[in-house]
């Protein structure tokens, strides 16, 4: 990728710690400015529909400030907070991916043209998307969707084009979900690598501030319009423990450990047919999961037979469609559609992609309208393992 | 930079063909020519891939290529119609277009199997991606030693490309045997599943390469069958089928357990399979 292929802004420094500046609330809504102003649709999160989501915005007022969403198993609550955080709450029902790799878009329009069809050029113009609050999660999964788009042997050019142009601006995160485990995925709460800024979010009685830190020359330049100031070494400091204590705060993780041999073996386990009664196949936490990638085409005509369209659409291991041959579905039972997706996710996908599919956001635990919990459905697995023939 | 309107050729973007000629095969299966529209040669192919063949506002479906690889300016397919994509692939007339993308996917290890004897065993439409594989051997039969094909067909009419199969029996070092399921009254040749064939041949399995096709259930048999017989699971290859909605490795649709079929397959050495294949829905 061209951009992220560019040499990061402190790997020019010659491996000095990156430099760490100094932003207030209104320098974030000078930052987000320009980016309107570079011609990007930012999008960032907002308050919609009682829930918190990622939008397109026009400014910083846009942003949910004193707002915290508590996320559990099969629950996501807004809530106010007692301050004024800007980024006071973790992830939302959208990620990236809802404009990397949208729900739905047009794939091409034809005409028939002389008993052949030709491809109708493209009209509609493709957004540049700036990201605003992309936390740590989420970056790994756009690096996992990389990896499905554009590291294997095709290359999705839509994609391509959007993740090229796109600018991240990442929040590390201080204050993790219930839902959260992202430390024992090693993708998070900090962000490593993938953004052109990242923030921490200070939030203390008597201050408000952030501590920026660029991670590409792109970003460097833009925080240079700030003309912010060096963050005070107590501040980084500040801000180092508390991503701390969030990583040593997480109560739910996930064992790696073995888990893509144990969930091969496991193939005939009791334990899925005791998921299998619980689960709905709403296909709602493949929907949410910033690394599902699956989509169907559909290929349409008008009326006249004259113009054609294919369309491409997420689509979802749950539904039984989806392993159609002629003669039947592939996987027919509940039991089977929840198996292929766990085991997708966890084992397959190391096969296939060299990384498991799951960042530990959380989002297919809140999200699942029953609360079934991946981390506790692995745990489950393993207790099996241990414990049956 | 600006992204807007970068036009970017897209692997998802088919190319119009024009379908030159429908040849009727049996009562619902159709043998399908088409040529280039623009007078570019198609790319060139290697027998067990196949294409993504798209009638214009219909829908798209995965079909392999059954025509001899050394004929460069068209392409050939048999589509048997089981359904409204396939349907409406073989009621095209000619001279209308046809989509087409790839050639996608594995092949048959025809470079690596120089020397020794094939085994092609086939089930039904499975005969079609096979077809390319014996034109491959029968044009280059001193690279290869005996050629045996088992296929097996429903019933009589539901025979592919008989005028073939009885010309090719007639070329030296080549033996091919057919048996149907049920054969009716006028039907002289053999009745059973295509693994009742075996005992007719004679296996010689440390120089055998097996390439198999048809219904998963069939190869399951088959697979036991030549294992019994003493050949390799790295000698058995089979051709996969599953769900396919892009080719390319971006739709999912197409996994079986590690592999995406439409990248990793459709051939595949039973080597590699045979910890997947009998796991029920998988
Ligand atoms: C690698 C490969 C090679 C094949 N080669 C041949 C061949 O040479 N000749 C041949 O006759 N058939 C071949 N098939 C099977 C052929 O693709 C299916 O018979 C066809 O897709 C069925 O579509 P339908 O609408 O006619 O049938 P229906 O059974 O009515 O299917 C209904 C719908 O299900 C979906 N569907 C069914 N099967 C598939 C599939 N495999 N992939 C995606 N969607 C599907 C489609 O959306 C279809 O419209 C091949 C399949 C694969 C995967
Ligand atoms: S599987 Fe669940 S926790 Fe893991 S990345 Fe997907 S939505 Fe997040
Ligand atoms: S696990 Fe939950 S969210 Fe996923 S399909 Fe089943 S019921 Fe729906
Ligand atoms: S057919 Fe889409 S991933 Fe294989």
């Amino acid at each position: 990728m061209r951009k992220r292929a560019r040499e990061t802004a402190d790997q020019g420094q010659a491996g000095a710690a990156r430099r760490s500046l100094l932003l207030s609330p209104a320098a974030l809504g000078e930052l987000l400015a320009a980016l309107l102003r570079r011609g990007y649709t930012v999008i960032a999160p907002t308050v919609r529909d009682g829930a918190i989501c990622y939008e397109p915005v026009n400014g910083v007022e846009e942003l949910p400030a004193g707002y915290t969403m508590e996320l559990e198993a099969g629950s996501c609550r807004l809530k106010r907070r007692g301050d004024e955080a800007l980024f006071g709450y973790v992830v939302g029902a959208k990620s990236l991916k809802n404009y990397l790799h949208p729900p739905e878009r047009r794939v091409f329009a034809a005409e028939r043209d002389n008993g052949l069809f030709r491809i109708l050029p493209e009209q509609t113009e493709r957004p540049r998307f700036a990201f605003l609050g992309v936390r740590p999660c989420d970056l790994a999964a756009a690096a996992i969707q990389d990896r499905v788009f554009l590291k294997d042997r095709y290359q999705d050019g839509e994609y391509r084009a959007r993740r090229e142009a796109a600018f991240v601006v990442a929040v590390h995160c201080t204050e993790p979900a219930a839902t959260c485990f992202c430390a024992s995925m090693g993708t998070g709460p900090r962000a490593k690598d993938g953004f052109d800024i990242a923030l921490t979010e200070i939030v203390e009685p008597g201050r408000h501030l952030f501590v920026a830190e660029a991670g590409t020359a792109a970003g460097a330049e833009l925080l240079a319009e700030l003309n912010a100031s060096e963050a005070p070494e107590e501040l980084c400091r500040a801000a180092e423990e508390a991503l701390e204590r969030a990583a040593s705060s997480m109560k739910r993780r996930l064992d790696g450990d073995g888990l893509r041999e144990l969930l091969y073996e496991r193939f005939e386990d009791p334990h899925w047919d005791d998921v299998a009664r619980r689960c709905l196949c709403c296909a709602n936490c493949t929907m949410v999961c910033p690394t599902c990638f699956c989509v169907t085409v559909e290929d349409t005509s008008d009326v006249t037979g004259r113009r054609a369209e294919r369309w491409q659409r997420w689509d979802s291991c749950f539904t039984q469609n989806f392993s159609y041959i002629h003669g039947g579905s592939v996987r027919l039972s509940p039991k089977s559609r929840y198996r292929q997706w766990l085991t997708h996710k966890l084992a397959a996908w190391v096969d296939q992609f060299g990384t498991p599919g799951c960042v530990g956001c959380g989002r297919c635990i809140s999200w699942c309208p029953v609360g079934i919990d991946i981390t506790q459905e692995v745990a489950a697995l393993r207790e099996a393992a241990r414990t049956r023939a | 930079m600006s992204a807007a309107s970068e036009t970017l050729p897209s692997v998802m973007v088919p190319v119009a063909m024009r379908l030159a000629r429908v040849e009727k095969e049996t009562h619902d299966t159709f043998t399908l020519t088409l040529e280039s529209a623009d007078g570019e040669r198609p790319a060139r192919f290697a027998p067990g891939q196949f294409s993504m063949l798209y009638v214009f506002g219909v829908g798209e479906l995965p079909i392999s290529i059954s025509g001899n690889p050394e004929e460069r300016d068209r392409l050939i397919y048999t589509v048997r119609s089981v359904g409204k994509a396939t349907h409406a692939l073989v009621t095209r007339a000619p001279g209308e277009a046809i989509g087409v993308r790839g050639p996608f996917g594995t092949s048959w290890p025809l470079a690596d199997s120089r020397g020794r004897d094939i085994v092609i065993v086939a089930g039904g439409i499975g005969l079609a991606p096979l077809r390319p594989a014996i034109y491959h051997v029968l044009r280059h039969r001193g690279d290869y030693g005996r050629l045996l094909v088992l296929y097996g067909a429903r019933s009589p009419q539901d025979l592919l490309f008989r005028k073939q199969l009885t010309a090719w029996n007639y070329v030296p070092d080549t033996q091919i045997l057919i048996t149907v399921d049920y054969g009716g009254l006028s039907w002289r040749g053999n009745v059973g599943v295509v693994t009742t064939l075996f005992r007719h041949i004679r296996l010689e399995p440390e120089r055998t390469t097996a390439l198999v096709c048809g219904p998963e259930i069939m190869m399951r048999y088959v697979v036991r069958e030549l294992l019994v017989r003493g050949v390799s699971a790295e000698d058995i290859y089979l051709s996969m089928e599953r769900n396919m909605k892009c080719a390319v490795g971006f739709c999912g649709h197409c996994q079986l357990g590690p592999y995406f079929v439409c990248k990793d397959g459709p051939v595949f050495p039973y080597s590699r399979l045979k910890a997947w294949m009998d796991r029920y829905e998988l």
